[in-house]
């Protein structure tokens, strides 16, 4: 089938198999691998991408389903900047070791920061619930995120 | 793993997509949020010849108030009810059971129609569903039906929907000023499916139950609606009441062993509920000393 959507900003038209998800398609179709396929049933959370702005699994996401949509990936939120200070605190504070669940994480930790100016340690972690991560024990994670959020907090401030 | 080939339609309308039910029937499977039916085409439980994407049909989607019932359409998603002013004014047991329905990434494509349609015994929509008195409007080729939420959960994964019929919207009373609710579910991790679970409704007058509708889930093959409340509307609860209550509690429910826990600790969990339901509900922390069932 016939797709045509925008990725990272730019303009992506395809031809897709309706059984493929948007996970494969973004990594396979498009090479932007930082996409993380883990469990592949929506578990893991190292598939989360935005559509349209919202997070999503892209292993519970047909690619088809994205026509029309505005998909970006860990590439694109890495590119233009945004999450550099975030980056900077999982690598502060050894918040990855095999980077695995990183892109995922990222996505999610994102999510929230733009949501929620200053979120308690309690809200990081119900937030990341969905996330798996099988290097960090999550301590460090956290640490990360509350680090990201203070400083972008006393930024604006 | 990856899903098995199948075709693809996007419907159109829900007349469109009822003529492609009508046409397949069993064979094919409607997509609505996709955070239950693609984990088990992933998984591959589950393989049908044709997917009926209905995610585009607008008219299935948002939230109505008008008089005293709530209208939700079946693609309104896990994300729009919690954040709904509507649903936490009008229907507050909902607000708060979303917040223990998955993930924030699942919650944003999650359908509460594509939930109920699924009718996993251990999520929490359906057991709200029954627990509010909500009536679940399903249409075929030959036009609507009403079904009570309390009839239309048949066993796990089974509803009254037929293959032909797709799920168009809940209707759901609006609370009244002196009704009262009550969610709280067991769980390993924040999130995940329920080890027991309890959604309750009621309506308090003079320190006492009017009504009240006690709903289990994660405790049987749907969501169980306790005729043990019974024995606590329109008395003087005192422990000894609740005692009788709790026994018969144990009495209806009929839960499984699995890997997640065994039937006598899901009993002991659903008294625990119980106890706890009851002193949230009355204000009586007397009645949940030392959280013993």
């Amino acid at each position: 089938m016939p797709i045509s959507l925008e990725v990272n900003g730019e303009r992506v038209d395809a031809q897709v198999l309706p059984r493929l998800n948007l996970a494969d398609f973004l990594r396979e179709q498009l090479q932007l691998t930082g996409t993380h396929v883990g469990c592949e049933h929506g578990v893991c959370g190292a598939c989360t991408v935005r559509v349209n702005g919202e997070i999503v699994r892209s292993c519970l996401m047909l690619a088809v389903q994205t026509h029309g949509a505005s998909v970006q990936t860990i590439e694109g939120l890495s590119d233009s900047g945004e999450v550099a200070d975030l980056q900077a605190a999982f690598r502060n504070r050894n918040a990855l070791q095999c980077g695995f669940c990183t892109p995922g994480m990222l996505m999610a930790a994102q999510d929230l920061l733009q949501q929620q100016a200053e979120p308690n340690r309690e809200q990081i972690r119900e937030h990341l619930s969905g996330n798996y991560c099988r290097c960090t024990g999550y301590q460090a994670i956290i640490d990360a995120v509350e680090t990201t959020a203070r400083a972008r907090g006393s930024r604006t401030a | 793993m990856k899903a098995a080939a199948f075709a693809y339609a996007r419907a159109t309308s829900v007349m469109n997509a009822l003529e492609l039910l009508g046409a397949h029937g069993d064979r094919a499977k409607v997509l609505s949020g996709g955070q239950s039916l693609m984990p088990a085409m992933n998984l591959r439980l589950i393989s049908p010849e044709l997917i009926i994407d209905i995610g585009e049909l607008a008219e299935l989607r948002g939230i109505a108030v008008s008089g005293s019932i709530i209208r939700i359409g079946a693609l309104t998603r896990h994300v729009d009810l919690l954040k709904s002013p509507d649903i936490a004014a009008h229907a507050p047991l909902l607000t708060e059971a979303i917040a223990h329905v998955a993930h924030p990434a699942i919650r944003n494509r999650g359908t509460i129609g594509g939930s109920l349609a699924h009718a996993d015994p251990a999520s929490e929509l359906p057991a709200c569903m029954v627990a509010l008195n909500a009536t679940i409007i399903v249409r075929g080729q030959g036009g609507e039906r009403r079904v009570a939420a309390e009839d239309f959960f048949k066993g796990i994964y089974e509803t009254d929907l037929s293959a032909q019929e797709l799920l168009i919207s809940v209707e759901l009373p609006v609370a009244g000023k002196n009704s009262r609710h009550f969610f709280h579910e067991f769980a390993r991790r924040h999130g995940d499916y329920a080890i027991a679970g309890l959604a309750a409704q009621a309506i308090v007058e003079k320190d006492a139950f009017t009504d009240l509708r006690l709903v289990f889930f994660a405790v049987g093959d749907r969501p169980v609606l306790a005729r043990a409340a019974t024995n606590l509307v329109n008395v003087t609860i005192t422990p000894p009441v609740l005692a009788t209550a709790s026994a018969a509690l144990g009495e209806d429910l009929d839960p499984q062993d699995d890997q997640q826990a065994s039937a006598s600790m899901r009993r002991h969990l659903a008294k625990v509920l119980l106890a706890r339901g009851a002193s949230a509900l009355l204000g009586r922390p007397d009645l949940n000393a030392g959280g013993r069932a």
